[in-house]
């Protein structure tokens, strides 16, 4: 079956169309990379697909799993197997991570008639999964993204997403603001949990990520739709010739 | 403000025509006089004049029976005078500055039964949870209506720390009390103060040997029960290099239309340290008025924390006073109001000598049509040189009726000083709600772990795991979110 299927979504944040009739077929075990310049739509897309209340969808549809994802509140798709690593975590203080994430991973195996993990069980998942992303231990007993680094940040998404096993994972910047050692240990973790049943969009700027986390298929987003699509090949493309072409207009020379 | 249900009927006194206290002053002004401005001045002036004697009679005339006889002279006299300060001042109202945003006007018309013990019975099942289940065995005082009970109380395990009766010391030892009664909450123009010290029957006397450090907290719990007014009085005394942990809490079964008018002052010798916990978590329905007032002698260190949590009308007054070189406080506050509570907290950090510190954080959680206010000074006195005073006020409003007033004041008289405040009041974080959600737990879990998040910085530094296990099972029960918010960090 289809993982997800978008089509021609329109979309308002505050009133202002960004999404303009963007249309996208995602299958399991797929990596699609989602490019684009700065405002093209990259960063909407992403929340919209995990229900960020106040982005209006005014058109289109997506199914995901050969359901309606628009109609689900945000927890509900979480639950169905959704889950989007944000660009800015949150931080929240006085709620550690662990328990934070034992309640998030409750929640979400009630809704699929499994049972509820002890704590002893949750501990040795947690233990497992941090290993994965490299994720120092002491961290999951913390605060959930209290005093971490940028980079602290974007590993414990990745955790969460290991602990949550999604079906279907949307990166959302995941490699902004990293270092090459940062971005190497996160583009391993993805790695790792890249399964023939899992789907994983990654929304980047930069080609970079791509080089450690090399897509099947690589879209160049514009003005709200998908301007082109192909394989790994076009982020490199990409990297060559910036995004200035994408107005239809040669790129001069240093506009990257 | 929002109407606070009035829990009693109204005073005969207090009948209208008699000037009853209210907004409504203009419409009761006599008919038929003329309409000069200063005419109306007077007439109003007049007014509000009957409408403080009819306040305070009933109270004056409790006062006078409830006299005893065979007081010292001093404490005499001392009652006297707050007596007649009282009947002065009459109940503060909205003109008032300090009252600006607090209407006392339905405790002022509520009739109380000012006997001093009351019937324990409709607390006896709370109890349990009252005494924090037993955490405080051996070190625990009880207080009902302002009355010490000894048969609730169990004191066999303070070593070297005193902890008596006020009401047994005024009979047997009364001159120990001369001079200390009233030395730190001075305040002579708050009337609860003089109601108190004109009025107090009982309450604590806590003393701390010199250098003795106490390792386990002691509990001094005041229940209310009925429709009783009581105006407990606590001294603790920390001699100097003393230390210890003191909680106070206040407390009255549900439904208890009770006035508890609680005094409590602290002596801080010479490097004395005191970490000092005030839990109010009374009968949505009780009127709770309350003055904390600290004096530090040199290195002193007095850490506070108050969680004000129940009551309909609730006001504390925190003073504290860094009268001695390098003294230091920290006051870690939180108010969690909801329905039509009110909720005011007024601190005063006076910095009288130099090198003093104070830090203080408080912040409220605002639900329902609930009101707070938090009125924020801090004085630094012209020799109070390399004063370091920070002040945080945060504050989270739940709903749309939910407001607070938050107004932080700084009075500067040294020019070699590090201050700094500041208030922030705000509601919770559409993308942080959403982060929460996308991991799949619900709205209301949700907004309630964030909430939790918003209070865990003050609770977190509440050291007697009893007192914030309490506090922070009372706000899983508020948020309505029992299981979903987990509990601290390891």
């Amino acid at each position: 079956m289809t993982m997800l299927e978008v089509r021609d979504l329109h979309a308002n944040v505050q009133g202002r169309e960004i999404l303009k009739g963007l249309s996208l077929t995602v299958n399991p075990g797929e990596v699609h990379a989602i490019m684009g310049p700065n405002g093209s739509g990259k960063s909407t897309l992403a929340h919209v697909l995990a229900g960020r209340p106040g982005y209006e969808v005014t058109k289109g549809e997506v199914l995901y799993q050969g359901k309606d994802l628009l109609g689900l509140a945000p927890e509900q798709r979480a639950r169905e197997g959704v889950f989007l690593a944000f660009q800015y975590p949150i931080e929240v203080p006085g709620v550690s991570n662990v328990y934070f994430l034992k309640a998030a991973a409750n929640a979400i195996r009630k809704h699929r008639g499994l049972p509820e993990l002890d704590a002893m069980d949750f501990l040795a998942l947690c233990k497992e999964k941090a290993a994965l992303v490299e994720l120092p231990e002491e961290l999951t007993r913390r605060a959930v993204n209290e005093g971490f680094s940028g980079g602290e940040k974007k590993r414990n998404e990745i955790f969460q997403m290991a602990v949550l096993d999604p079906a279907l994972a949307i990166l959302d910047e995941t490699d902004s603001g990293l270092d090459i050692d940062a971005l190497r240990i996160v583009a391993e973790g993805v790695n790792k949990l890249r399964t023939p049943q899992r789907a994983i969009i990654l929304v980047t700027h930069y080609q970079r990520l791509l080089d450690y986390i090399v897509p099947d298929f690589v879209h160049v987003l514009a003005d709200g739709r998908i301007a082109t699509s192909g394989g790994k090949e076009l982020a490199q493309e990409l990297e060559a010739k910036g995004y200035a072409w994408l107005e239809k207009e040669p790129a001069p020379a240093g506009t990257r | 403000m929002s109407a606070v249900e009035s829990p009693t009927p109204v005073p005969e006194s207090a009948a209208p025509g008699s000037g009853r206290r209210s907004e409504s002053d203009e419409a009761q002004r006599p008919e038929g006089r003329d309409s000069l401005p200063a005419r109306a001045a007077d007439d109003k002036e007049a007014l509000r004049e009957a409408t403080r004697r009819d306040e305070v009679a009933p109270w004056l005339a409790a006062l006078e029976a409830g006299r005893r006889r065979g007081e010292p002279e001093w404490l005499a006299s001392l009652r006297d005078e707050a007596s007649a300060r009282f009947a002065r001042l009459g109940f503060p109202s909205t003109r008032d500055e300090a009252w600006r945003q607090t209407s006392v006007a339905p405790l002022s018309r509520t009739r109380f039964d000012h006997a001093t013990r009351g019937a324990i019975d409709d607390a006896l099942d709370a109890l349990p949870g009252f005494r924090f289940g037993g955490a405080f065995a051996g070190r625990e005082a009880v207080f009902v209506n302002g009355r010490f009970m000894p048969e609730l109380s169990s004191l066999g395990k303070l070593a070297r720390v005193r902890v008596r009766s006020l009401r047994h010391t005024l009979q047997e030892d009364p001159d120990v009390l001369a001079g200390l009664i009233g030395a730190a909450a001075d305040d002579e123009k708050h009337p609860f103060l003089a109601l108190n010290a004109a009025a107090f029957q009982d309450g604590a006397l806590v003393e701390v040997p010199e250098r003795y450090a106490v390792r386990a907290p002691i509990h001094l719990l005041f229940i209310s029960t009925g429709a009783v007014a009581s105006h407990p009085r606590t001294l603790i005394g920390m001699n100097r290099g003393a230390q210890a942990t003191i909680v106070e809490s206040y407390v009255s079964p549900s439904g208890a239309h009770s006035f508890c008018n609680a005094v409590s002052e602290v002596l801080m010798g010479d490097g004395a340290v005191l970490d000092h916990v005030r839990v109010q978590s009374e009968s949505g329905k009780a009127f709770h008025v309350a003055t904390t007032a600290a004096r530090l002698s040199r290195n002193a260190s007095y850490t506070n924390h108050s969680l004000c949590l129940g009551a309909a009308i609730a006001r504390h007054d925190l003073v504290v006073r860094l009268e001695g070189e390098g003294a230091s406080t920290e006051l870690n506050g939180l108010f969690a109001s909801d329905d039509a509570q009110l909720h005011d907290t007024h601190s005063k950090i006076d910095h009288v000598a130099p090198h003093g510190t104070s830090r203080e954080l408080y912040k409220g959680v605002l639900g329902g049509r609930s009101r707070g206010v938090k009125n924020g000074l801090i004085v630094v006195r012209p020799g109070a040189q390399k004063t370091d005073a920070q002040q945080a006020s945060k504050n989270l409003l739940l709903s749309r009726e939910a407001l607070v007033h938050s107004t932080p004041q700084l009075l500067i008289h040294a020019d070699d000083v590090k201050c700094k405040h500041g208030a922030t009041t705000g509601q919770l974080d559409d993308v942080a709600l959403f982060y929460l959600r996308s991991r799949g737990l619900d709205e209301a879990a949700a907004r309630a772990l964030l909430v939790w998040a918003f209070a865990s910085d003050v609770v977190s530094k509440l050291k007697v795991a009893a007192v914030r296990e309490s506090v922070e099972r009372f706000l899983r029960e508020r948020l309505g979110a029992t299981g979903a918010v987990p509990g601290t960090p390891a």
